[in-house]
């Protein structure tokens, strides 16, 4: 269900303000979206051009943090928003720092494409496969979500990160395998753990950002919550 | 608004009643401004009423000391239970019920008379005759309204010559003066500018743990910040009534949230 209302305000430049602010948010999630989708390409691929691309694009997402948090003030100072708008507002400052964050973490990611692997060492980072796809879906449903403040949405994704949290941890018991294998080759797998890493940091970025969700339909907030309590908040039970 | 499947409207706040506000319907002539109101008024505490304009908040607020008494069209039915008994009773003494129900209005206004003068007004009227009773009362008025450190050099002065704000202190010292037990603030602030608007304010906060204020007020930001309970009145109904946090940031209705928010209904 579609939960954003920003319309309707009897000021129309409020409702104007609003719109810029949450549409410069989907734009600065497009962008951190399409970077990490690079960066796992570039992994695949061995593309460093690509990697150095996603490297060099990470100060657009900082720029964008920098613009919405000015006009995030803005709006604070001018307007005092309450209720959803409040509401609205600290989603969106919160959401746009886990954005960031993503962006560096992904910018690690990138910067393991730019290393050498010899041929028998790139199937350790077909490893990552799996947990950068389950993660970049999870990125991508969690900003739909909020587009849309889709409540039940962001419980999925919520949910989803178990998954990622047990990908990354069987993928960690691989590569602690092939270290007890081979010692000389530990340098490079400690560069993909790094990556699987920050994978599954990105997965609790994503689980932050539908917390942020929940938060403004429901009212409540539910960071540091069970998975009960959560469910059931959402699912306005509670 | 909160998206909730469930909603259980608490009308009353946990903390003890000083005014129990009954199915209070009031109409003037075949209007009715108020349509059965229930809510409960916590003893030293700020409560504030907020809506639209015609939204009926001032006229529940004229209810607590039956200044409504004066329009000649109106018909009150329900109960005003103050400390638990009716003030709408037969046997009630208005003039009694008004000096525990003091009251201040949008516009200050003193009386054509000295500083000194219009805070001992009240107790002249009770026969007080003793200068220097009227002294201490008159110092220790003016003290808790903020204003004595400002006027202590010129009682004798018309209090005419105060500037706006100083007046709107003066008639809040004024209604202090008598020790009533609730205070009735209407719009006390909307004729101020910021400064005066904020002292005020302040005096709000300072006065609340000696008396039960009510304040009805359009300026939002106003309730949020001197209130600890906010009703919301829409078309003489209590829609929402809240502690003030709650009620400015998670609303449970639709329109607080469209009211607070400054959307169309």
């Amino acid at each position: 269900m579609d939960k954003l209302n920003l319309g309707k305000h009897i000021s129309g430049q409020f409702t104007a303000e609003l719109t810029a602010v949450m549409s410069k948010v989907l734009a600065m999630g497009g962008l951190v979206e399409r970077q990490l989708a690079d960066a796992l390409t570039a992994i695949q691929e061995n593309d460093t051009q690509l990697a150095n691309s996603v490297i060099t694009a990470d100060n657009k997402v900082n720029q964008l943090e920098l613009e919405i948090d000015a006009a995030c003030t803005q709006i604070i100072a001018k307007r005092q928003p309450t209720a959803s708008d409040l509401r609205l507002v600290l989603g969106v400052l919160k959401a746009i720092s886990d954005l960031e964050r993503i962006g560096d973490e992904t910018c690690r990611i990138a910067r393991v494409a730019l290393k050498t692997f010899d041929k028998d060492q790139e199937h350790l980072l077909v490893s990552l496969e799996n947990l950068g796809q389950l993660v970049l879906a999870m990125l991508r449903q969690v900003l739909d979500a909020f587009a849309r403040m889709d409540e039940e949405a962001a419980l999925l994704v919520h949910q989803q990160d178990v998954k990622a949290d047990r990908q990354y941890e069987a993928l960690t018991r691989l590569l602690m395998t092939y270290m007890m294998e081979d010692s000389r080759s530990i340098p490079k797998i400690m560069d993909v753990m790094w990556s699987a890493r920050a994978l599954e940091r990105i997965g609790d970025r994503c689980q932050n950002i539908a917390e942020y969700i929940i938060y403004f339909v429901r009212g409540k907030d539910v960071r540091h919550a069970s998975a009960e309590v959560i469910k059931n908040t959402a699912e306005g039970a509670s | 608004m909160i998206q909730t499947n469930e909603l259980t409207e608490p009308t009353m706040t946990q903390e003890a009643a000083k005014f129990s506000v009954r199915n209070l319907r009031l109409a003037y002539g075949e209007s009715e401004a108020l349509k059965g109101i229930d809510l409960d008024i916590p003893e030293k505490k700020v409560t504030a009423f907020i809506g639209p304009s015609g939204c009926g908040k001032s006229t529940l607020l004229r209810c607590f000391n039956r200044m409504n008494d004066l329009v000649d069209s109106c018909k009150i039915t329900g109960e005003v239970l103050l400390d638990g008994e009716n003030i709408y009773a037969p046997q009630v003494d208005v003039a009694e019920l008004r000096r525990q129900v003091g009251m201040v209005f949008q516009k200050p206004n003193p009386f054509p008379k000295s500083i000194f003068e219009n805070v001992a007004y009240g107790l002249r009227l009770q026969g007080v005759k003793d200068r220097r009773t009227l002294m201490d009362v008159v110092e220790k008025a003016l003290r808790g309204a903020a204003l004595w450190d400002e006027v202590k050099d010129r009682l004798n002065d018309n209090a005419f010559g105060l500037s706006g704000g100083q007046q709107q202190r003066l008639v809040i010292a004024r209604a202090i003066a008598i020790e009533p037990e609730v205070l009735l603030l209407d719009e006390p602030a909307s004729a101020l500018d910021p400064i005066s608007t904020l002292k005020i304010e302040e005096l709000i906060n300072e006065l609340k743990d000696t008396y039960t204020i009510v304040i009805v007020t359009h300026n939002m930001q106003q309730a949020a910040r001197v209130s600890d309970y906010t009703a919301f009145l829409y078309m003489g109904e209590m829609i929402e009534y809240a502690d003030t946090n709650t009620l400015f940031t998670t609303p449970r209705h639709k329109q607080t949230e469209d009211y607070i928010t400054g959307r169309y209904g």
